[in-house]
């Protein structure tokens, strides 16, 4: 296994407010790791540090190359896709022309990728035509996630994908999130408040408490944490 | 196979039913609220038509008609540059009807000065403003954050304001006379009791022509899916890779093209002066609001409609006549902004969280 994404003694945050003070954590290659943490831990600044929609200072490197300074837009062709807090539909597109456009950097030919995610996810597939912004929230949720996918990106940064969702709902998604994860080998770092289902398909994870990490280790090490039971798991 | 792959390998004339496909679609999905609406206007237009028949006569009314049409597909065209800047950046620019009178005597400098056929000087023109408007784009508003309103509306205040000054000191303020491009300049013919000149009909031709060719460059295309991927989220688009500025350059380029379009089919019907913009923009304004400001198809039938309520109002309500005529085009703005602010056909901004 090689590393896909290594962050040491990243700082980040917004104009004069330091968010992330200090983080190391690493991503291997074909892994899922999860990072925990409450509200206003820093967990969204890191995902938004690693693709540079900040300003940070620290290491910042995607299988070997450093990503500080470079435009968000240079992050997302060197193989980075983000699924944003709120799923970032495109709402006055179809939901069609939204996987066109999460292919974009792409210049091979996209057709089959769209069937399949219309075969991945049979709701889109019937709903290809409507408005994205039409969707229920699950809907743009598995939009978001193909959108993301369509541009075969490396390594998939999932902010909070539970936020605002039924529960069933939510269970369905993670199930589908490790199924690609293990059949597509998409590496992914999630961010998630919902700590039993996200360990559950994590190999490792990561505990963030006021912008440093607290705790790491494999995902049932963390389930054995009294500490982290008690905080995030609620038994 | 899927149908989606037939559809983009179909020829021109596919395309083309395609887009009045999609707009007859964009009609049906209007929800029930909007379809009443419609009807009652409808109803309007109808008992309005009766009265103006009754009382002016057939002829007079259908002259009306044709000329209110004939402004409503200038407002069409000028309508369409705004709705296009409007997506590009939100923000309503102040300098378009500016740019356009400068693309519009850059058409005077190609066909008066060296002599061109109006057409060609008319394309070239275009492509003048294009480029123009993609490098006013990449030194002037691409400093600011596209999510900075305020900045830009500012910027483009000033260019208003230059470009004006500009024009008046490079052709002074006489007005200057434009050739129509069209053949059979000046000839008419009769139309159900009116008299409609060919070049109108040019007019009309060539505006309908620049709309299904720009809705399929934003439905067709590429860049014109960036485009509308980046003028409904911004961030979105970033987080896939997309070249914002490059994008909404080529916004500006496609706005300043076309405005340059709509001021070269109006300056022959007047004369052609640093301020002969004015009153084109103050009813494409209308046309645009009407229309819900980020709908193509809509700010051309709104368009329309503005020429036809002007044309009309100047025609049968005595007080009114030619100069007031343009109050009618403000009361349609500020109506629509109270009663349906997101105008006949634009998407309410409406989000799911």
């Amino acid at each position: 296994m090689s590393r896909m994404l290594d962050v040491r003694g990243l700082h980040a945050g917004y104009g004069q407010s330091e968010v992330i003070h200090g983080v190391d954590f690493a991503v291997e290659e074909g892994e899922v790791v999860v990072i925990l943490g409450a509200n206003g831990a820093g967990k969204t600044t890191t995902l938004r540090a690693i693709c540079q929609m900040i300003s940070t200072t620290g290491t910042i490197e995607l299988a070997g190359q450093s990503v500080v300074g470079k435009s968000t837009t240079e992050v997302v062709r060197l193989g980075v896709a983000h699924v944003p807090q709120g799923r970032g539909t495109l709402a006055d597109l179809s939901v069609e022309d939204n996987l066109r456009v999460g292919a974009y950097v792409r210049k091979d030919d996209i057709n089959s990728d769209i069937q399949k995610f219309y075969e991945v996810f049979p709701r889109l597939g019937e709903r290809r035509h409507q408005l994205a912004g039409s969707l229920s929230g699950g809907e743009q949720q598995m939009l978001a996630v193909s959108r993301a996918l369509m541009g075969r990106p490396k390594l998939l940064l999932l902010d909070e994908p539970s936020l605002g969702l039924a529960p069933l709902i939510v269970q369905d998604l993670f199930r589908r999130f490790g199924d690609i994860n293990r059949d597509e080998g998409v590496t992914m770092l999630v961010v998630e408040q919902n700590a039993n289902l996200a360990l559950d398909i994590a190999d490792r994870a990561y505990v963030l408490e006021a912008g440093e990490i607290a705790v790491s280790g494999t995902a049932d090490e963390l389930r054995d944490d009294d500490a982290v039971r008690k905080a995030y798991l609620g038994y | 196979m899927s149908s989606t792959v037939t559809d983009t390998s179909t020829g021109a004339t596919g395309a083309v039913s395609r887009a009045l496909g999609e707009f007859y679609g964009s009609l049906r999905s209007l929800s029930a609220k909007n379809r009443r609406n419609l009807g009652i206007m409808a109803a309007v237009v109808v008992l309005f038509s009766i009265w103006a028949i009754a009382t002016e006569g057939w002829n007079l009314f259908m002259q009306r008609v044709v000329d209110g049409v004939d402004n409503g597909f200038i407002y069409a065209a000028m309508a369409l540059a705004l709705v296009l800047i409007y997506k590009a950046t939100t923000v309503v620019n102040f300098a378009q009807g500016e740019m356009a009178m400068f693309g519009t005597y850059i058409t005077f400098v190609f066909s008066s000065d060296w002599g061109l056929p109006m057409w060609l000087s008319i394309l070239m023109a275009m492509l003048v403003s294009a480029l123009a408007a993609a490098g006013i784009e990449r030194t002037l508003i691409r400093q600011f954050d596209p999510s900075n309103h305020l900045a830009i509306t500012i910027v483009t205040l000033s260019l208003f304001l230059i470009l004006g000054a500009l024009a008046g000191v490079i052709w002074a303020y006489d007005g200057k006379g434009l050739p129509s491009p069209f053949p059979k300049r000046n000839e008419t013919f009769g139309f159900l009791g009116a008299d409609v000149e060919y070049s109108s009909v040019f007019t009309w031709i060539t505006v309908i022509v620049t709309v299904v060719l720009v809705t399929l460059l934003l439905n067709r295309t590429k860049i014109g899916l960036a485009f509308r991927a980046v003028s409904t989220n911004l961030e979105s688009s970033r987080l896939a890779g997309v070249h914002i500025g490059r994008t909404l350059q080529f916004g500006w380029a496609l706005a300043a093209a076309v405005g340059t379009l709509a001021g070269s089919l109006y300056a022959p019907t007047t004369l052609l002066t640093p301020t002969f913009m004015g009153n084109l923009l103050v009813f494409s304004f209308a046309a645009a609001t009407l229309g819900g400001l980020d709908s193509l198809g809509g700010s051309v039938l709104a368009g329309l409609l503005i020429g036809l309520i002007q044309t009309m109002a100047g025609g049968y309500v005595d007080r009114i006549g030619g100069e007031l005529a343009t109050a009618t085009a403000l009361a349609v703005i500020v109506i629509v902004l109270a009663v349906k602010p997101s105008g006949l056909f634009g998407s309410a901004k409406v989000e799911r969280v």
